[in-house]
């Protein structure tokens, strides 16, 4: 079942199309990873996920149900951190909790609050104020704030920003228990990309505003296509030699360097026929990451 | 000038008229005889203040009198508003005082009356009033009207009617009619800025008279007043 | 919707901001309070160097309801400042602080945020007039004890009786209440408009002293506009101390002399609240949250 359904959604300021014709679709139970360059237009979308920011068209549907006519009752089961994790420094990390658990119709205990912040680690620091908390501890309670009413869907926005490593690994343990063990859906956003790698089972990548890539992880990062950086002591005449034969198929558009994505067979091919062409060859690295993928499908939009 | 001007006018009676200052006048040794009958009271009264700029309300008030002159009137628990100086010209502070000549000035009708006017001119000049003009019936020596010019606070009229304590020469109702002066306070002290008030209102307030009537309810004669009640 | 009350009770008195308001009150009043009791009668025969000329007023003129009173002629015209300073901030406070967001992803409409928003500023601010009402009429009360309020207005002197008093200041503080109210719903208004915290502010404080000065000016092209400004009506607390007076010139006791001109003001003064929270209302619903 299909917890978050998202069709044709577009939102224009003035001439700038911020989201344009986004269509996704998200499953319980999965680790959604959004991904997307700033000002691509992620924020934009998950803003009006949460009913922040009024799309100019298109239809959201949350739990099957439209989010428009029924923004009150999903928001019960919706829980969120959105960008930065703004809080109110004269209250403790507890009157947090207090006062969001306040604003829900579920009845939530002072041990559930309690539970919470165990579960971001915070629970030594649950009577400080939050003015004395670093970034990282502030993205801990915000994190709380999004859990303490036990919701269904989870839309976390960057939710590693200023924590350390060891921050980041809680988290991502956390985010990954949530979905695995108690069936939530978890939508993730992250410049991290490997913590996006770590955690997510689907992602999505949008640029400016429109969708370029979607699926399961493994499946978008096929081993049997391996992302390739030439590296030769002649770049140039490398170029020619990978344009005039048959792997020009397999070249990306990257100005870094020389990229091919090619099938792991068809590698050794390559080696030679540069070899062939008197390139001094220096080195042929294979890399497979979401990082690579990423870059290689918005540079390809570029 | 004024007051120099009645100096003068005085001087020139005493002058003329030397052989009628010798005697004093019967109606006011009667009238006095009349006031010695009492040498203290508590009256309790209402007084109402007619003054132009003030809007008050009737009030409840407390008269002490003690021979010769003292007077005091209090407001229950209130605020009272008096003519300036104007106690210290009542019958009594003007007839005890003993200091005065009295010069008969004729007769005048009054509410039906035929009332002697004397007027008096004190002798002593530490007194605060310059002269005084007394309408009395001869018939109950009954001072009705008076009319004194002081030296410091303009002059005032007073009325009086007598009902029940007559035969002592205690009025049941009293009125000291007074000029007042212009009343103005800038709207930047009183910070009242806006709407001015209507002309017509203002007008009203222009009217220089001033009154205040007590009118007398009981009186307690003859009791003992302390003097710290003045 | 009452969730969001508390909430924002709560947060509105854990904000040290709150208090300076309450300290600037007691502060200025004590101040004032300090200065008559111990020089008050030199400012008394000033005031009523005009009426001493004529007349001999025996009684406690300075007593605890005339210096609330003036407490109130200087104060009413400076409170709405302060009042400003937490309800100028409700909306944009929280957009410049990002934690609107968090606010508006809760399962209530943005319709009742905005109502609960006002609702706890508007108790917010009733707090402080009850605060202002405790230190200037009761603290004064004690202070300088009770007797008949002898009134010295600009052409006249109003002389209303100890008893006929309370009441008047009952009215006038109920009527203040709906003045402050105004400018609740203003720095409303302003706060939905912006996202961050000082323009609003700064915005009601101009607009306050702006119109006010347009009220008080007596010049007669201003006197078009006078009547729908709701600066004009805001100090007409002030007519629960006039009096009515019958045909001999004596005051009526427990009369209001213009009933009508304090209605009118209730009235001017309750559109602009429901102008001002409307379109609060509007604009934080068709707001797109970018903070």
């Amino acid at each position: 079942m299909s917890v978050i359904q998202v069709n044709q959604l577009s939102k224009h300021f003035g001439a700038l199309k911020a989201v344009d014709g986004l269509s996704f679709s998200v499953n319980q139970g999965e680790v959604f990873g959004f991904l997307g360059q700033n000002g691509s237009g992620k924020s934009t979308t998950i803003r009006m996920l949460l009913s922040l920011i009024h799309p100019t068209s298109g239809s959201i549907e949350l739990f099957g149900k439209s989010l428009e006519a029924n923004r009150t009752a999903i928001l019960e089961e919706v829980g969120a951190i959105i960008e930065r994790p703004d809080l109110y420094p004269y209250l403790t990390a507890k009157e947090h909790l207090q006062l969001f658990a306040k604003l829900r119709s579920k009845k939530i205990t002072n041990a559930n609050i309690d539970n919470t912040l165990v579960k971001v680690g915070l629970m030594d620091r649950s009577k400080d104020k939050v003015q004395s908390f670093s970034l990282g501890m502030k993205q801990r309670l915000g994190i709380a704030i999004a859990l303490v009413h036990n919701p269904s869907l989870i839309i976390l926005d960057e939710p590693t920003n200023g924590l350390d490593p060891q921050g980041i690994s809680d988290i991502r343990n956390l985010i990954q228990s949530l979905a695995r063990e108690e069936g939530k859906t978890v939508l993730v956003s992250s410049h991290l990309l490997s913590e996006i790698e770590q955690m997510a089972t689907q992602i999505m990548i949008i640029h400016k505003g429109q969708k370029v890539a979607e699926g399961p992880i493994q499946k978008l990062l096929d081993p049997t296509k391996m992302i390739v950086h030439v590296k030769t002591t002649n770049d140039a005449q490398s170029l020619q030699v990978i344009l005039s034969g048959s792997f020009s198929n397999y070249l990306l558009q990257r100005k870094d360097g020389i990229y091919l994505r090619i099938p792991d067979y068809e590698i050794p091919l390559l080696n030679a026929s540069l070899i062939n062409a008197g390139v001094g060859l220096v080195g042929v690295e294979t890399r497979n990451s979401l990082e690579d993928y990423f870059l290689q499908v918005t540079s390809n939009t570029n | 000038m004024k007051r120099i001007f009645i100096h003068g006018l005085v001087l020139i009676l005493l002058f003329l008229s030397n052989n009628v200052i010798a005697q004093v006048d019967p109606l006011i040794e009667k009238v006095s005889q009349k006031l010695a009958l009492v040498n203290d009271y508590v009256a309790e009264g209402v007084m109402k203040t007619d003054v132009s700029f003030i809007k008050a309300s009737l009030g409840k008030v407390k008269v002490y009198f003690k021979k010769p002159n003292l007077l005091k009137v209090k407001k229950e628990g209130g605020i009272s508003l008096l003519p300036k100086g104007g106690v210290s010209v009542t019958i009594n502070s003007l007839l005890n005082t003993k200091q005065y000549i009295a010069l008969p000035a004729g007769t005048q009708q009054y509410k039906g009356k035929e009332l002697r006017v004397i007027k008096l001119v004190p002798t002593d000049d530490k007194l605060d009033w310059v002269i005084s003009t007394l309408w009395i019936d001869p018939t109950d020596a009954l001072v009705y009207k008076t009319f004194t010019t002081t030296k410091e606070n303009g002059s005032y009229e007073i009325t009086m009617e007598y009902s029940s304590y007559a035969n002592m020469g205690l009025p049941s109702k009293i009125i000291f009619a007074f000029n007042t002066k212009d009343y103005k306070l800038p709207n930047g002290i009183t910070l009242e800025f806006g709407d001015e008030d209507p002309v017509s209102k203002q007008k009203a307030l222009k009217n220089k008279k001033g009154s205040i009537e007590i009118t007398y309810t009981n009186y307690v004669i003859n009791k003992g007043v302390s003097n710290s009640m003045f | 919707m009452k969730a969001i009350i508390s909430i924002e009770l709560y947060k509105i008195f854990r904000r040290p901001r709150t208090y300076i308001a309450f300290g600037a009150i007691a502060a200025l009043i004590m101040v004032i309070q300090l200065g008559l009791k111990m020089d008050g009668q030199s400012y008394a025969a000033f005031l009523m160097k005009d009426i001493n000329d004529t007349l001999t007023v025996d009684g406690k003129v300075l007593n605890g309801y005339l210096i609330c009173y003036i407490l109130l002629q200087l104060l009413l015209v400076h409170v709405p400042l302060l009042v400003a300073l937490i309800a100028a901030d409700m909306i944009s406070g929280e957009a410049n602080l990002g934690t609107l967001r968090l606010l508006f992803t809760t399962p209530y409409s943005r319709t009742q945020w905005v109502m609960g928003k006002f609702i706890a500023a508007s108790i917010y601010t009733i707090v402080l007039l009850i605060w202002l009402a405790f230190l200037a009429l009761f603290v004064s009360m004690w202070v300088f004890g009770t007797d008949d309020l002898f009134l010295m207005k600009s052409n006249y002197v109003v002389l209303i009786q100890e008893k006929d008093v309370l009441w008047r200041y009952v009215g006038a503080f109920v009527f203040a209440s709906f003045s402050l109210l105004t400018v609740t719903s203003l720095g409303f208004l302003m706060s939905s408009i912006s996202n961050n915290s000082i323009g609003p502010i700064v915005g009601t404080m101009s607009a306050i002293v702006f119109f006010t000065i347009l009220s008080t000016l007596n010049i007669p092209l201003f006197s078009v506009v006078k009547p729908y400004l709701f600066t004009t009506h805001m100090n007409n607390w002030k007519e629960f101390f006039d009096i009515k007076v019958n045909e001999n010139n004596e005051a009526i006791y427990g009369t209001i002399l213009n009933v009508a001109k304090i209605k009118t003001s209730l009235i001017v003064l309750t559109l602009h609240i429901i102008l001002f929270v409307t379109a609060s209302v509007i604009i934080t619903k068709r707001k797109d949250i970018l903070s």
